[in-house]
């Protein structure tokens, strides 16, 4: 086992302090989105908004950018079963007539 | 697989896994090791109890039904001797069949490491594993009884059921932990243990299917944890998540149960091909036909039956669209089932067959899985499916695929690694015999079941029209001469285990990869050195001689 | 990737594949939490009207504190592992407690919200809930469940970042040695995504 391998470069203070208030003002701005009435979109904006916020707590905060590529390989594997599993519920559900 | 790193054991003998106690002393020094090959045999001793139990569970239900009317017992015992006959036999035999047991013992010795990556999580799962048994088993003694539910517990009886359903659902939450962490130890320990020089592709076959196993394992076991565990929520605090009487869908706890429930049936059929393969080219004396087709199939396998689950749905009140993709999903997965059938019959095509047990219990594998999968594209297809849905002939299909297939597979297993593991040869004469009669009575079981199921039998009934008659009558003959089967096989094997020949020799059938390249049995650490590995896991040479002659 | 000691009888230590191994209970503990949210966007789609109804009755405002709560014990997770790599010891358990103590506030508020609603006659099998439409139902149904079961989590998460404060103050976990730390770490970080996601899909739909 070679010690550089093991041994991850580390991220500084001040990249987390950012990353969180980022994440802060991210929040703000959802909440401050959702009293808008944006129809059909609200819902995705809400959506997006919550996968940048965990996207920076993945990549910052979980290590995964410098971490392993095969962890990051991991992650959309994982990502891909729910994400088709959802996509293949509604194949049936969104075209169900007596709802 | 030629290393110059492993050198037979000299005078020095390093204490085999079977000698080296650790800490304590017998019994104690089995349920506390940590060692992988320890742990195979505690999950192989417990998985064939409650297989046992199992199976007479099957013996009961199939001598009810061998007459019209009331037999032996009454409509009530009979739904909960059907439920947890699914239940253990799902849960506690033919999803950890393989992997806990096979993969478990073998893993960490066909890619040369010395153990898994987290062997005390190892044992950790093994316990889950039995208190989930005891549980779902126990729970026939307490007033209530059992549940009644079949396996599937589908709502809203199973939130209403006035017996003990929330053991049962736990223990098969229990049971799903087990295996999951099973999987995520599985996953790391290919990924990081793999002996210097084993690339990818130079990994037996048998990792690949337990490695697209394991992925299966860890991603979707946890939904019908939850699904289940929102089941029992549903029934103590009357929370409405499913029972439509509180606006819940019943079908979307059906789509949940069988996001997992499906895949699960390629975590128990993943395995099984994986042994076939290592199989066929060792008792063939041939390089394995399309080592890549076999590898990426069972990675195929994985992704695509992920994303059929549907298909067990049809008539639940889908949607066409859906019904429509779903099916089209279930016609792609025969693709890589059918591409590893082939290229197992191309390996033996022109090969010098040895016909040794485990190459019986092999070609008894092919031969069942064949007519299991060919008909389950029936019920893939939506017309059909309308007719043959909820009848006999599922029962038959999967009875077919999992018995014939999963439960064939773990003989092969068992007879093909029954030497490496414990050291002493079994009656091969014996071996061929029970296989004859597990066959013959297989197919006596189950094949009228496709006939009865086509004329309109319903499946998990109790009771049935004169015009059945004889197809139930010959099924439970053959349950008789299947059972007789199963006797001969268990008892030549633990016969063996005391009076079978002692061996020594480290590769009794001839085979390349890893684990026929280490003392029989195997020591603690499994290899003295890490072998280097120079060559894939089936380069037959010529002049290279089985020790088998020898053993007879 | 091959990592393995050669020599025999070395002690085997894979950082590595302890967080890989983390890693993928985390897919795990995901599809847990997954299973719940297919549950959840089947029945939004099929209730839309009276989740947004139902959704009313939520607190926004304690929404929004216990998300920033919960940003912030992550922010304070992570800084305790940079801090035992840079080798401040005392620094490091000053981030965990702070850690241990911002979960524990975010349970004290998650305890008076759902009282609130207990108060209200909102709790399951209650005649008021009952008395709703069946879209609203579903909708306590999933919250109750899902913030419950996400509760729990943060409850294990705390108590398991609790031994490893213990096990820094001994000097088992050190600058050399974290990886059980950044594992406690990846699992508090993975209950604040879950959140970050249950967030707007509860609290802001009204």
């Amino acid at each position: 086992m070679h010690k550089d391998e093991t041994h991850q470069h580390m991220h500084g203070y001040g990249i987390y302090i950012l990353v969180w208030l980022g994440l802060l003002t991210l929040t703000g701005v959802t909440v401050t989105v959702a009293g808008i009435n944006l129809g059909a979109i609200t819902i995705a904006t809400a959506l997006n908004i919550a996968s940048v916020k965990s996207y920076l707590v993945l990549t910052i905060f979980m290590h995964l950018r410098i971490e392993q590529k095969v962890f990051r390989i991991f992650l959309v594997v994982a990502l891909f079963f729910f994400i088709i599993s959802i996509v293949l519920l509604f194949a049936d559900y969104s075209f169900l007539e007596n709802y | 697989m030629a290393s110059d790193a492993i050198a037979v054991n000299g005078n020095e003998k390093e204490p085999s896994y079977l000698e080296y106690t650790g800490k304590g002393r017998g019994l104690k020094s089995w349920i506390t090791s940590t060692d992988h090959k320890r742990i195979g045999i505690l999950y192989l001793c417990s998985l064939l109890l409650f297989f046992a139990v199992g199976v007479v569970f099957g013996f009961l239900m199939r001598l009810e039904l061998i007459a019209p009317g009331r037999t032996i017992m009454d409509p009530q015992t009979y739904n909960q001797i059907f439920t947890l006959h699914g239940v253990i036999m799902i849960f506690l035999f033919v999803i950890p069949g393989i992997p806990a047991v096979f993969g478990n013992f073998f893993l960490p010795i066909l890619i040369g490491a010395k153990d898994v990556a987290f062997p005390r999580i190892n044992l950790l799962s093994w316990y889950l594993f039995v208190s989930g048994g005891l549980l779902a088993i126990l729970s026939i003694t307490l007033p209530g009884g059992s549940a009644d539910t079949g396996w599937t517990f589908y709502v809203p009886y199973s939130v209403r059921s006035g017996t003990n359903v929330t053991y049962t659902l736990f223990a098969a939450f229990m049971l799903g932990f087990s295996s999951i962490l099973t999987g995520l130890n599985f996953v790391t320990t290919v990924h990081r243990m793999r002996a210097p020089g084993m690339s990818w592709f130079k990994m037996p076959l048998s990792i690949w299917s337990l490695y697209a196993t394991a992925w299966v394992q860890v991603l979707a076991t946890p939904i019908i944890g939850i699904t289940l565990l929102l089941v029992a929520v549903e029934r103590w605090f009357g929370v409405g998540l499913f029972d439509p009487a509180l606006g819940g869908d019943p079908v979307l706890y059906q789509h949940l149960f069988w996001i997992y429930s499906h895949p699960a049936v390629y975590i128990m059929i993943l395995p099984a091909m994986g042994v076939v393969s290592e199989i066929i080219p060792v008792f063939a004396r041939r390089t394995i036909f399309g080592y890549k087709f076999i590898a990426f199939s069972s990675i195929g396998i994985a992704l695509f039956g992920s994303l059929v689950w549907a298909h067990h749905m049809f008539t639940a009140g889908m949607s066409d669209t859906g019904q429509f993709v779903f099916s089209i999903l279930t016609f792609l997965v025969a693709i890589p089932s059918a591409i590893k059938v082939f290229n197992w019959t191309a390996t033996l095509y022109k090969g010098s067959i040895e016909l040794g047990p485990p190459l019986y219990y092999a070609l008894g594998f092919i031969f069942l899985f064949s007519i299991g999968g060919l008909t389950g594209l029936f019920q893939g297809t939506l017309a059909v499916d309308i007719q043959v849905h909820d009848t006999s002939f599922v029962v038959a299909h999967f009875h077919y695929v999992m018995f014939g297939g999963t439960g064939f597979g773990i003989f092969a297993a068992m007879h093909y690694w029954f030497p490496k593991m414990f050291a002493r040869m079994y009656n091969q004469k014996a071996a061929k015999v029970a296989f004859w009669f597990l066959f013959v009575g297989f197919n006596t079981l189950y094949f009228p079941m496709f006939i009865m199921g086509w004329l309109g039998m319903p499946r998990r009934y109790y009771d049935y029209l004169p015009e059945f008659h004889i197809y139930h009558f010959i099924s439970t003959i053959g349950s008789w001469i299947l059972i007789t089967g199963l006797i001969i096989m268990f008892t030549n094997l633990i016969r063996s285990l005391r009076k079978g020949k002692i061996l020594t020799e480290q590769n009794i059938w001839g085979g390349e990869t890893l684990e026929w390249r280490v003392p029989t049995p195997p020591p603690h650490e499994n290899f003295e050195h890490i072998p280097t590995i120079t060559e894939g896991p089936y380069e037959y040479k010529q002049n290279e001689e089985p020790q088998l002659e020898e053993v007879k | 990737m091959n990592t393995q000691e050669h020599a025999v009888g070395q002690v085997h230590r894979d950082d590595i594949s302890s967080r890989m191994g983390m890693w993928l209970f985390l897919f795990t503990e995901l599809m847990l939490f997954g299973g719940m949210f297919f549950l959840y966007s089947v029945y939004r789609f099929t209730n839309a009207e009276a989740f947004h109804i139902a959704a009313k009755e939520l607190n926004t405002l304690i929404g929004c504190f216990n998300t920033a709560i919960l940003l912030t014990s992550s922010l304070t997770m992570a800084l305790s592992i940079t801090a035992l790599q840079k080798d401040k010891k005392k620094l490091s358990i000053f981030f965990q407690l702070l850690t241990i103590i911002l979960a524990f506030g975010f349970l004290v508020n998650k305890y008076f919200e759902w009282a609130t609603k207990f108060d209200h006659g909102i709790y399951p099998g209650s005649d008021t809930l009952l008395a709703m439409e069946s879209g609203e139902i579903l909708f306590f149904g999933l919250y109750y469940v899902m913030t419950g079961l996400h509760g729990l989590h943060v409850v294990i998460g705390a108590a398991l970042i609790a031994v490893m404060t213990r096990l820094t103050a001994k000097g088992i976990i050190n600058k050399d040695s974290f990886v059980k730390l950044e594992s406690a770490g990846l699992y508090w970080h993975l209950v604040d995504i879950i959140w970050i996601f249950l967030f707007p899909l509860f609290y802001l739909i009204a």
